[in-house]
């Protein structure tokens, strides 16, 4: 792992290689989990690229993205392993009258009737991989204890059959929109990196590397009118996804220019609220008529 | 950061010098104070991290040092001041012992006032750190010349951004033209730092002595919250607030921690093990939603707190199943239909301002009568599921404070509570009357910081999880 991730600057370039533009903190942060071998805890608003960086990571590595969603009831059965109970009934019913039970019993507690989860499947793997725990936030607080073992000794103990340890270290991502405070023991066990929106260089950056065909003026006037539209107090303010979204949109349309009329017209690719349609509507059309955003 | 860490470490090479664990203990030690929890394995890992990082580029310095001690927003923000300072201090700590004096700019007397100022613009819009110091360090030479430094170094700031008429972009005129002259209030802002800062390495130098450390003041890390604050930034903060309390209360929800049965879940379940029910499925317990009556002083002796008070309540809306809203200063008036029907907060703002009608004649907040009204009001829907939020400062006026009303209103509610914007050192003082209150409350709290309004979110949760 480590001549895959050899400095900062390669990371950033990788990423970059790979359609990720990262900032300074995150390429650090993402170099120091792969040196350091230390789960990194990702928190910012919805829609700046956390899952993204995710994705991009095992694209720069070639890695394996091995994903698990958190939700509310989340447990082991799920994340970590089950035993394939139908088949061991059925191994049951086929050798319990030949065989003894002891000997029955052995047998159905081997890796054989071991469904795995994510987790034990990141554990297994032999080639390194990255695992991606999305929305931990989302989760019970005894699922975040679970997981202490996996991110601290990266193994999982199936009592059944002992002790799983991982034949190489994942580059452990958890995301969280923070919608709860999770524990200690959980963020003391991780690198933490806050993603924020970007600046108005870095979102014209990444929206240039997605949408080439925009004209620059265009797209840079893109970026400020998402910027100015952040600013509002929205229900849901557009991400870096939906300023994409939306320059795409302008290629198709051909639009040279973002005029009140643009905007009114493809304004709902950005805002998802009836309500914030509204503000924007109205706070947005003002600005742009008044050519504020011009400078 | 002007402090640079090449100068502090003697460029020595990776193994590090002696001093610099002792330095880097230093550090987590002030983090500590400041009420962040720095662990040993949060300092291993510092550790660890350093070794993989080069010292001399400082931006990769302190953000190794960052993500590996700082984990949370508010820890990082805590986390940049501390790091500034403390280092700041190493610095200068260094210079005075042995004795190091910097060549001030002679040139000062010589600059054009109306040069300098353009110079200073250009570099902030620019955002250059050091080309933002040097003009910093040419201000202070042109204005220091004048001998008029108050040793006050807050004032000395402002005074010389007054002189140099730097204006922040949009902060009057939102709807008229830009002023030519404006400069982006980010950038403003740090060049206020680095005069701050080379001010107080003058002043350093000047006395050849450190200043004792001042903990970080609560204002530093205060909710925005002053009228001239950011309201979008309040909001922020509040949306978070918002969805925490939407989640919190169900970590009692699990299946195992209810007892109820749901039938039908466990005979579909039971197919899979040929119609035996071996797992019994239990039905989720969802949490009560309490009651909220909040009510609001938005008298002028509150003004700044009860701006934040009513974002927080504009946020606030439509997070409870049944939330009624009143506002008062001499008489009290609901307000409910005001925010269900506005979305802006300036909407909201502007309708009780104008239409509520809470202000009668003096505009002096009149607590005894506001309990009366409210009991008139609300006598019937009052009852033990309900809670009630007081947010005030308790101030009469001299008036009658009438806390038996209020031990009524308390009586038929489940639960009430206060919420204070005022530190709990001013309560009593003056016409403040908060102990006549205080008695009928389950609980009052300050709350001019997000931590107390947070921890009161908390403890309003948790106590409607015990009240079930």
């Amino acid at each position: 792992m480590a001549s895959e991730l050899r400095s900062v600057d390669e990371v950033r370039d990788g990423l970059g290689a790979v359609g990720y533009l990262a900032g300074e903190s995150t390429a650090l942060v993402s170099f120091l989990a792969g040196k350091l071998g230390k789960p990194v805890l990702v928190e910012g608003p919805a829609g700046v690229g956390k899952t993204e960086l995710a994705k991009a990571l095992a694209r720069t590595t070639e890695r394996k993205l091995i994903r698990l969603q958190c939700y509310e009831g989340l447990d082991e059965a799920k994340a970590l392993y089950e035993w394939n109970y139908r088949k061991q009934l059925l191994r049951i019913q086929t050798e319990a009258t030949d065989a003894g039970w002891q000997k029955v019993q052995e047998d159905i507690f081997g890796e054989e009737f071991l469904l795995s989860r994510p987790l034990l499947r990141a554990i297994e793997a032999t080639e390194p991989v990255v695992l991606l725990i999305d929305e931990i936030d989302k989760a019970d607080q005894e699922f975040e204890a679970m997981l202490l073992e996996v991110l601290s000794d990266f193994q999982i103990s199936i009592p059944e059959l002992g002790v799983v340890e991982a034949q190489s270290r994942p580059l452990v991502l958890l995301t969280s929109n923070n919608s709860r405070e999770l524990t200690e023991a959980l963020k003391r066990r991780c690198l933490y990196l806050w993603l924020d929106y970007p600046e108005v260089e870095r979102e014209l950056e990444i929206v240039r590397l997605h949408a080439p065909e925009l004209p620059e003026a265009v797209a840079r006037r893109l970026v400020e009118v998402v910027h100015m539209v952040r600013g509002l107090d929205l229900k849901k303010p557009p991400s870096i996804a939906e300023s994409i979204d939306w320059a795409r949109a302008l290629i198709l349309l051909g639009a040279e220019e973002i005029d009140e009329a643009v905007l009114n017209r493809t304004m709902s690719i950005i805002v998802k609220h009836r309500t914030d349609l509204d503000v924007v509507a109205e706070r947005a059309g003002v600005k742009l008529r008044q050519g504020l955003l011009a400078g | 950061m002007s402090a640079r860490p090449g100068a502090l470490y003697g460029g020595l090479p990776e193994a590090g010098p002696p001093g610099f664990a002792a330095r880097l203990l230093e550090l987590a030690d002030e983090l500590r104070r400041e009420g962040m929890a720095v662990g040993t394995s949060e300092l291993l890992d510092a550790f660890g991290a350093l070794a993989t990082v080069s010292w001399t580029e400082q931006e990769r310095f302190r953000e190794a040092l960052a993500a590996t001690l700082a984990k949370s927003q508010e820890d990082r923000r805590v986390f940049e001041l501390v790091f500034e300072r403390f280092f700041f201090r190493a610095v200068e700590r260094e210079a005075v012992e042995r004795g190091l004096r910097e060549e001030r700019f002679a040139g000062g007397e010589r600059l054009d006032l109306d040069d300098l100022r353009e110079r200073i613009r250009g570099a902030i819009r620019g955002g250059s750190d050091g080309e933002m110091r040097d003009t910093a360090r040419l201000a202070i030479a042109a204005f220091g010349r004048q001998g008029e430094g108050s040793g006050v170094i807050g004032v000395d700031v402002q005074r010389i951004r007054r002189t140099l008429g730097l204006k922040g972009e949009g902060a009057r005129e939102p709807e008229g033209e830009p002023d030519p002259d404006a400069v982006p209030r980010e950038g403003l802002r740090r060049f206020e730092r680095h005069l701050r800062r080379e001010l107080e390495r003058a002043m350093i130098e000047r006395t050849r002595s450190l200043p004792p450390a001042k903990p970080l003041q609560d204002f530093d890390r205060a909710l925005p919250g002053g009228p001239l604050q950011d309201l979008a930034a309040v909001h922020r903060v509040v949306a978070q607030l918002k969805r925490r309390l939407a989640t919190q209360g169900q970590e009692h929800r699990g299946r195992r921690r209810s007892e109820a049965v749901d039938v039908r879940r466990t005979m579909r379940a039971s197919l899979e093990t040929g119609g035996v029910p071996l797992r019994l499925k239990h039905r989720p317990r969802r949490p009560r939603r309490p009651e909220l009556y909040v009510l609001c002083d938005v008298s002028t002796s509150v003004t700044s707190a009860s701006v934040f008070f009513l974002s927080v309540l504009h946020a606030l809306h439509d997070a409870f199943r049944k939330l009624r809203l009143f506002v008062f200063v001499e008489r009290i008036s609901e307000v409910t239909d005001v925010f269900e029907r506005e979305r802006s907060f300036a909407a909201v703002s502007r309708t009780i301002a104008t239409d509520a009608g809470v202000a009668d004649v003096s505009g002096y907040t009149d607590y005894g009568r506001v309990w009366l009204e409210f009991l008139d009001t609300v006598i019937e829907d009052l009852d033990p599921r309900s809670t009630v939020i007081v947010l005030g400062d308790a101030r009469t006026n001299g008036r009658e404070p009438s806390a038996r009303a209020f031990g009524a209103v308390s009586e038929r509610a489940g639960r009430t509570f206060w919420l204070n914007p005022e530190p709990r050192l001013y309560w009593n003082y003056g016409d403040s009357v908060m102990q006549a209150y205080e008695p009928y409350c389950d609980g009052v709290f300050e709350c001019w910081t997000t931590k107390q309004l947070e921890g009161f979110v908390k403890a309003l949760t948790e106590t409607s999880a015990v009240a079930r």
